[in-house]
C-alpha cells in the first residue's frame, strides 16, 4: 500500500536528483565570446602577494572590520601592485570579467575608433588583426579514419612531436573498445597493434593524404615535413595499402 | 481498496506542469507521484554535467525528449578555467543514444563537443530537431556538416559564441536538396565565407526558418538578396554593415528590410557605419530585441537609431552611448526590460567615453519595466545605487562592473556598502547579482540579510575577512551558485558552513585564501560534494596550510569524476570515516 506513505529512501534519492535535475536558474542569456587559451598574468600573482603579507597583520574570523588605515593600506598596495604591472586594469586575468570574443573585437574596434574617418584600407588592417587573433590556435586537427569504422575521429598533430607518441594514440583511439563507438565491429582486430612503418606483421597500415591530394604512407619523410603536407589520415588494410601505392607509382 | 488516483489521471494531471521545480516538488510526494512523474517528463534540465551520472538520468525519464546540460563554472568564460578542465560532452551522447533514441533536443552550454559526438547525434537520433551550442568547443565544421546531412527533420542548428575548427563554408551544402525544415540558424560564430549561392539556395528552400544569424564574413553587399529570399524572418544577425554600397545598393537593402514585416530581433551589425543607420529606420518601430554591441557607433547615431524604438525590450550596447544616449532610451524605450552596456575599450584613463552612474539612474527612472541590468562603469556611487534601488524595486538581475578594482564611491571616497545595501533591501525578486567596486564585510551582512530570494552571485576583489563568506553563506537561503575570485578569506567560514554547501549546485573560489588542509577537512566531513582542487602544483608536495589556486566545489550524487586532466585534484574521501546520512531540507 502506497497512499501516503512516508517519504522513504526513493525520494532522498530522487530529491538528490531533483537538486541537480532541477529547472533553468534566472541566469541570463550569454554575451558574445570566444575562449582564448588561460594566460597566468604576473599581475594576478603580484597582486595575490600583496594580499597575503596584508591578512598576516591582521582579520580573523570573528573581528569586525578592519581600521580604514590597513584597508587603505590595502588597497594602496594593490594600486601601487596593479600600476607597476600595467597601466590600465586590463592586465589582470579575466578582469574586467569580458568574454574573450568580445575583448579581441573591442581590441580591433578601439583602433578603428582612434582614427578620424575608418576608410578601406584600417578596416582591412582592423580585420586582419582580428583574424590573427582567432587563427591564434595552436591546435592542428585532421581528420583520421579507418577502414571498416563508419565513425572518423579528430586528433591534434600538434600534441605529438614524432611518430611513434601519434602512432600511440591513433591505437588507443581506434583498437581499444572503449573509447570508440558500440557499432564497431573490431573484436578481430583487439591483438593487431597498428604499425606506422609497414613490415607486414599486422594487418592495418597508417597512410595520409598530402597537399597535393596524394595518398602516401606515414613515415617515411622527417616528422616537420609531414606535419607541413598533411591534410587527413586514414588506416588502412595493409593488402589495399600495397595496391594503393602502386597506383601512386 | 485503492486509494490512490489511476495512473492516467495522475498523468492527465502532471502533464499541465511545465515548470521542472514543480516537478521536482511533486516527485517528492510519494513514491507513486514519483514514478507517474518521471514517466511524463519530457524536458530535462542537469545544471551541473558532473552532478549526475548520464545511464541514471537516462534510465529515470523514459519519454526524455529534450535534454540540456551545462559543463564549466561560470569563470570559465573568463579564461580562469584552465583548458582542459573537463566538460565533456561523449558520455552524455553515447547514453541517451543508447537508451532514448527517440530525443529530439538537446542544449549544450560550456561543454566540449567533438565531431564525434555530433556524428553519434547524428547517426542515433532519427527525429533530430534541435541543436543548440552555448560557449562550447572542441568540433569542426565537419561536425556540424554530419549533422545538417543525417538529421533531415532538423529544425534548429545554433552554434552561439562556440570555438569551432573553421574547415570552410561547406557545410552549408550538406542540408538535404529538398525543402528543409529548418526554423532558426545561428552560425554568428564561425569565421570562414560561405558561398553565397549556397546560403542563397538554403533560404530559397527553407520556407519555415525564422531566426537566421549570418557571420562577420557574410559582407554587406549581399544581405539584401538574402533578406528577399526570407521575408519570413523574427530573428536577423547580419554580418558586417561597414562595405562600400552605392546609392542603388543603399536602395535595395532599405527596401529589403522594410520588407520584413515580422522581424522583432536584430543583431550583428558588426562595424556599423554611421550612414547607414537610416536603412535601419524601417525596422526599428517592431523591434523587441537590439544587440549593438558590436556597433562603433557614437552617441548622435544611437540616438537617432533609438529614438524610433518604442517597442524596445531587450537592449545591448557599448558604453558609446554615453548618459545622454541612456537618457534618450530613458524617454523613448518604455517596453525596456534588459539593458547590457559593454565597455568600448577605450582605456580607463580616456575621458573621451562620458558614461556614467547617471546613465543608468536616467534607465531605471523612465523604464518601469527594467528587470535585468549588465552595466560596465568607471566609478559608481552610493547615491546613485540607493537612487536606482529605489526607482526599480522590480530588478531581478544586477550586475554591475565597476571595472577599477577597489574603486570607493568617488565622490564620497566611502566603499559601496550602503549603496549595494539599497539594493538588495528594495529589490525582494533578485535573484542575481554581480557586485564589485570596494566593498566591506558590512556588504556581503546586508546581502546574507536581506537577499533571500538570491540564487546566483558573482564576487570579486572584496570583502575583508571569513566574516563576508560566513555572511553569505548562512544569510541567503536560496544561494545556488556563487563564484568568488580574489578575496581574502577561506577556510574558516567555509568549514563552518560546510552543510550549506550540498544546498547548492557549486561554489568557486579563485585567488583566495583556502588551504589544502581546509580542503581536505572539506570533502571529508561532506561525502556529497566534490572538492576539486585546480592547481599547477601539486597539493601533495605542499605543506596544508598553503593556499590553492582554485577550488571548485559541487553537490554530486555522481561521485568523484574518472576524467580529471593532470592540474585537478578531486580530494578523496577517508574510507575510515564514511559516508554519513545527511538530511536534505
Amino acid at each position: 500500500m502506497e497512499g501516503g506513505s512516508a517519504i522513504g529512501s526513493a525520494s532522498t534519492l530522487s530529491n538528490d536528483e531533483n537538486l541537480v535535475v532541477s529547472s533553468e536558474d534566472s541566469s541570463s542569456p550569454t554575451e558574445n565570446g570566444l575562449e582564448l587559451r588561460l594566460t597566468l598574468s604576473l599581475g594576478r600573482k603580484g597582486y595575490r602577494d600583496c594580499r597575503v603579507s596584508h591578512v598576516d597583520d591582521s582579520s580573523s574570523s570573528s573581528s569586525a572590520t578592519p581600521s580604514s588605515l590597513s584597508r587603505a593600506s590595502v588597497t594602496a598596495g594593490i594600486k601601487r601592485t596593479a600600476d607597476s604591472m600595467a597601466p590600465t586594469s586590463g592586465q589582470v586575468v579575466g578582469w574586467p570579467p569580458i568574454r574573450t570574443y568580445r575583448m579581441n573585437s573591442m581590441v580591433n574596434q578601439a583602433k578603428t575608433l582612434a582614427m578620424e574617418d575608418p576608410n578601406t584600407e584600417v578596416r582591412q588592417e582592423v580585420n586582419n588583426n582580428r583574424d590573427d587573433a582567432t587563427k591564434m590556435r595552436s591546435s592542428m586537427f585532421v581528420k583520421v579514419t579507418m577502414d571498416g569504422i563508419p565513425i572518423g575521429r579528430k586528433i591534434d598533430l600538434n600534441a605529438h612531436k614524432c611518430y611513434e607518441s601519434l602512432s600511440n594514440t591513433l591505437e588507443d583511439m581506434f583498437l581499444k573498445p572503449n573509447t570508440v563507438s558500440s557499432t564497431q565491429e573490431t573484436d578481430g582486430h583487439l591483438e593487431t597493434r597498428l604499425k606506422i612503418l609497414p613490415d607486414g606483421s599486422s594487418g592495418l597500415v597508417l597512410t595520409y593524404e598530402d597537399k597535393e591530394g596524394d595518398w602516401m604512407l606515414v613515415g617515411d619523410v622527417p616528422w616537420r615535413m609531414f606535419i607541413g603536407s598533411v591534410k587527413r589520415l586514414r588506416i588502412m588494410k595493409t593488402s589495399e595499402a600495397t595496391g594503393a601505392a602502386k597506383m601512386n607509382l | 481498496m485503492d486509494r490512490r488516483f489511476p495512473f492516467k489521471v495522475l498523468e492527465h494531471i502532471f502533464s499541465f506542469l511545465d515548470v521542472n521545480e514543480d516537478r521536482n516538488s511533486v516527485s517528492m510526494v510519494c513514491k507513486s507521484w514519483f514514478e507517474t512523474e518521471r514517466r511524463t517528463r519530457k524536458r530535462v534540465f542537469v545544471g551541473n554535467c558532473y552532478a549526475v551520472s548520464p545511464l541514471k538520468v537516462a534510465r529515470r525519464f523514459p519519454k526524455m525528449r529534450s535534454l540540456t546540460l551545462k559543463g564549466k563554472p561560470h569563470f570559465a568564460d573568463y579564461n580562469l578555467v584552465p583548458d582542459g578542465w573537463g566538460g565533456y560532452a561523449w558520455p552524455w551522447i553515447e547514453a541517451m543514444a543508447a537508451r532514448r533514441p527517440l530525443l529530439e533536443e538537446i542544449r549544450l552550454k560550456r561543454m566540449v563537443v567533438t565531431d564525434e559526438c555530433l556524428e553519434k547525434i547524428a547517426a542515433s537520433f532519427r527525429d533530430f530537431k534541435s541543436l543548440v551550442l552555448t560557449s562550447c568547443e572542441g568540433f569542426s565544421t565537419d561536425g556540424i556538416a554530419a549533422v545538417a546531412s543525417t538529421c533531415r527533420k532538423l529544425r534548429d542548428l545554433e552554434l552561439r559564441e562556440c570555438i569551432v575548427d573553421d574547415l570552410g563554408g561547406d557545410w552549408l551544402t550538406y542540408f538535404p536538396e529538398t525543402s528543409t525544415s529548418l526554423a532558426s540558424l545561428d552560425f554568428s560564430c564561425l569565421d570562414s565565407e560561405v558561398k553565397l549561392s549556397d546560403l542563397e539556395r538554403l533560404l530559397s528552400r527553407s520556407p519555415n526558418l525564422k531566426s537566421l544569424k549570418l557571420n562577420r564574413s557574410v559582407t554587406l553587399d549581399v544581405l539584401a538578396s538574402l533578406l528577399r529570399r526570407a521575408p519570413q524572418l523574427v530573428e536577423l544577425g547580419t554580418g558586417s554593415f561597414s562595405d562600400e554600397l552605392d546609392p542603388e545598393e543603399i536602395s535595395k537593402l532599405t527596401k529589403a528590410l522594410s520588407e520584413l514585416k515580422q522581424l522583432k530581433s536584430l543583431s550583428g551589425l558588426w562595424d556599423l557605419l554611421p550612414e547607414y543607420i537610416p536603412v535601419l529606420y524601417s525596422v526599428c518601430p517592431r523591434l523587441t530585441s537590439l544587440n549593438l554591441s558590436y556597433a562603433t557607433v557614437q552617441m548622435p547615431d544611437l540616438i537617432d537609431l533609438l529614438s524610433r524604438c518604442s517597442k524596445l525590450q531587450k537592449l545591448w550596447v557599448m558604453d558609446l552611448i554615453e548618459d545622454k544616449g541612456l537618457k534618450t532610451v530613458a524617454l523613448c524605450c518604455k517596453e525596456l526590460r534588459e539593458l547590457r552596456v559593454f565597455p568600448s575599450g577605450a582605456d580607463l584613463d580616456e575621458t573621451d567615453v562620458t558614461l556614467t552612474e547617471q546613465g543608468l539612474v536616467s534607465v531605471s527612472e523612465g523604464c518601469q519595466k527594467l528587470e535585468s541590468v549588465l552595466y560596465f562603469c568607471v566609478q559608481f556611487t552610493n547615491a546613485a545605487l540607493v537612487s536606482i534601488a529605489k526607482n526599480r524595486p522590480n530588478f531581478r538581475c544586477f550586475r554591475l562592473c565597476v571595472m577599477e578594482p577597489f574603486a570607493p564611491d568617488y565622490r564620497t571616497q566611502q566603499p559601496l556598502d550602503e549603496g549595494f545595501k539599497a539594493i538588495v533591501e528594495r529589490c525582494k525578486d533578485l535573484r542575481r547579482l554581480s557586485v564589485s567596486g570596494l566593498l566591506t564585510d558590512k556588504a556581503f551582512e546586508y546581502i546574507g540579510v536581506h537577499a533571500k530570494k538570491l540564487r546566483m552571485l558573482s564576487i570579486a576583489f572584496a570583502g575583508d575577512s571569513d566574516l563576508m563568506l560566513h555572511h553569505l553563506l548562512s544569510g541567503c537561503e536560496r544561494l545556488k551558485k556563487l563564484e568568488i575570485r580574489d578575496c581574502p578569506f577561506g577556510d574558516t567560514a567555509l568549514l563552518e558552513n560546510a552543510a550549506k554547501l550540498e544546498t547548492m549546485r557549486s561554489l568557486w573560489m579563485s585567488s583566495c585564501f583556502v588551504s589544502f588542509g581546509a580542503c581536505k577537512q572539506l570533502s571529508q566531513k561532506m561525502p556529497r560534494l566534490n572538492v576539486e582542487v585546480i592547481d599547477e602544483h601539486p597539493p601533495k608536495t605542499r605543506p596544508d596550510s598553503s593556499p590553492v589556486e582554485r577550488i571548485y566545489i559541487y553537490r554530486t550524487v555522481a561521485g568523484p569524476r574518472q576524467d580529471t586532466p593532470e592540474f585537478v585534484w578531486t580530494i578523496h574521501k577517508n574510507p575510515e570515516v564514511g559516508v554519513s546520512r545527511l538530511s536534505i531540507r
